[in-house]
């Protein structure tokens, strides 16, 4: 046996010893807390499972290693046998079996809806979708892909235009000076609230100047010299910080699911903090 | 323990800091791990210390408190948790907190999602929300948990003219036909308020792509923040607020502490995580100016050398 070999099985004996080493301290403490003895092994067993998983992933911030692997294929392959299970219980039990049998409705113990018949026409698809398997009648699956793909672009072509385009452009329709009525009463009620007139019309002016000079930082028949290149610099510096805003906002979110993990390990696995 | 938490953490990051500014300025390298172990202490310590910091509602957040408060008791809310677990700890509190909110201020509550994992989180939420912090308000009266149906933005394009033509029963098999919650209820035109929590596809875009400019009803969201940016041009035209990331839960918690006295003693996960999010985002900003300074002073070097 090799050095790097016996080195491997070392640790692995050791995370064995460790992982039951925690669940033991975890069912006490649990015990401890009033909780009922099975129950208080099996809740204690998952915690210790979940927190050696989140280690395990979280080794791979130190180099890629079996334990981040195994960690990740599980995740896979548990997500994947959750969506099916949930979509055949939710889709094929939930609707399609009330539409097209009675005695099969009182077997899954749904409610029947009534027979009908074009309900065969999604499990149709769907078979011919499942035939991708195969390598002789994997064609079939082209006709069921189609017509996905075929009613999500029609569906989303109409809203999109509508909602993204149409709406989006009126939403930059905005008054330039908000609740104007006149420089006195501007400079009497001026407030800095988010709310007040002063914050609101500089809001708008900010998507008015960022939409305008945005678009002509895309437009590419004039050359970008004089106004229109003084404009363009503009359009670069407000989606820089767009930019900006949107890494900032990825921090967060990272930030916010480390948290969330560190927060597992800390109080539910390790009890060190409320 | 405050007080000391934030000097003993401050101390150990400027060290820190100080150590990664000296070694990157005279050039030498500093590897990768460092900055995970940085930003894992900027992470753990203020969760040790339990460093928080208080928070205050803008007005993209307070518009949807307002909105909800403004309700007439009995009105229909809709939530759709449109997420999984590995979103959950972002966007979870926001969910919690509209439905403690709404049930609070005695309206209907909707639970559905287009998200498959979204099922069993909001199955999570009746068990750890609804049922111990709310005993008297009943299942199928005053909430129901419809669950999930597949067909993504599919499903609103049905529901926003028929409810029962994708969800025949709740996700117990109660028929729909027979809750008292349903009674009056067609399709989605008959909700008060919708508010969809999520973050990636299907999610808040949908919403207001396929439910809530159609059928012109209004739309909240709570937004994982990596979504958040693309989000915020439908406000507040097509949207009438929406909580980017963490620390648009934070402030949708302490808006709730703030005028519900019941709720003084909630656990507020946002308002918690905005300690780490503090020190994390000053690492950052730090971990940049760092990089900056050693990339001038190393190009200074070599036009000298």
């Amino acid at each position: 046996m090799d050095k790097s070999r016996r080195i491997s099985i070392m640790i692995l004996a050791g995370t064995i010893i460790l992982f039951i080493i925690s669940w033991i301290i975890k069912s006490n403490a649990l015990q401890t807390s009033g909780m009922e003895g099975s129950l208080a092994i099996r809740d204690a067993f998952l915690i210790t499972l979940a927190a050696f998983l989140t280690l395990a992933i979280f080794s791979f911030l130190y180099k890629d290693n079996p334990y981040y692997k195994f960690a990740e294929h599980l995740f896979v392959g548990v997500s994947a046998a959750y969506w099916m299970c949930v979509g055949f219980w939710s889709t094929f039990v939930g609707n399609f079996i009330p539409k097209v049998s009675t005695s099969l409705s009182e077997f899954f113990k749904v409610p029947p809806k009534g027979f009908e018949i074009h309900y065969f026409i999604p499990l149709i698809l769907g078979i011919m979708l499942l035939m991708r398997l195969s390598s002789k009648a994997g064609w079939l699956s082209r006709w069921s892909l189609a017509f996905i793909v075929g009613t999500t672009a029609g569906l989303n072509l109409i809203r999109y235009l509508r909602t993204d385009f149409i709406t989006q452009v009126s939403n930059t329709f905005v008054p330039l000076l908000v609740d104007w009525k006149g420089i006195g009463p501007f400079f009497s009620d001026f407030s800095l609230s988010a709310s007040g007139q002063a914050v609101m019309t500089l809001a708008n002016w900010v998507i008015f100047v960022g939409v305008f000079s945005g678009l002509i930082y895309f437009f590419f028949s004039k050359e970008h010299k004089g106004f229109f290149g003084g404009a363009s610099r503009v359009g670069i510096w407000v989606l820089m910080v767009t930019f900006g805003a949107s890494f900032g906002y990825t921090v967060m979110g990272r930030v916010s699911l480390l948290v969330g993990r560190l927060t597992f390990l800390f109080s539910d696995w390790l009890g060190l903090v409320n | 323990m405050n007080n000391i938490g934030i000097i003993i953490s401050v101390v150990i990051i400027v060290l820190g800091l100080l150590w990664l500014a000296i070694r990157s300025l005279t050039g030498r390298e500093v590897e990768r791990r460092i900055i995970f172990l940085f930003m894992g202490l900027a992470v753990s310590l203020p969760l040790i210390f339990n460093i928080t910091f208080s928070e205050k509602a803008t007005p993209v957040v307070r518009n949807i408190f307002n909105k909800i408060e403004s309700l007439p008791a009995g009105s229909r809310i809709l939530i759709s948790f449109d997420y999984g677990p590995s979103m959950a700890p972002e966007v979870e509190p926001m969910s919690n907190a509209f439905i403690r909110h709404s049930l609070a201020k005695g309206h209907k509550v909707i639970l559905m999602g287009l998200w498959a994992t979204g099922q069993s989180l909001s199955a999570t939420a009746v068990q750890d929300i609804i049922k111990p912090e709310f005993p008297d308000k009943i299942d199928g009266v005053d909430y129901i948990n419809i669950g999930y149906k597949a067909g993504n933005q599919g499903v609103l394009n049905v529901i926003i003219t028929d409810f029962r033509k994708m969800y025949a029963t709740d996700v117990n098999g109660v028929n729909l036909d027979s809750v008292a919650i349903f009674k009056g209820i067609k399709s989605l035109r008959d909700m008060d308020l919708m508010i969809s929590v999520g973050g990636g596809f299907p999610g808040v875009k949908e919403w207001v792509l396929f439910a809530a400019d159609p059928g012109n009803i209004p739309l909240a969201g709570g937004s994982a923040a990596v979504s958040a940016p693309t989000y915020y041009p439908y406000y507040p035209r097509q949207l009438i607020g929406l909580l980017g990331g963490i620390k648009g839960a934070a402030e949708y918690e302490s808006e709730i502490k703030k005028h519900y006295p019941r709720f003084a003693d909630m656990p507020t996960p946002g308002i918690k995580m905005m300690g780490p999010q503090t020190l994390a985002h000053l690492i950052v900003m730090a971990f940049i100016v760092i990089g900056n300074l050693s990339f001038f002073f190393a190009k200074r070097k070599k036009i000298d050398g």
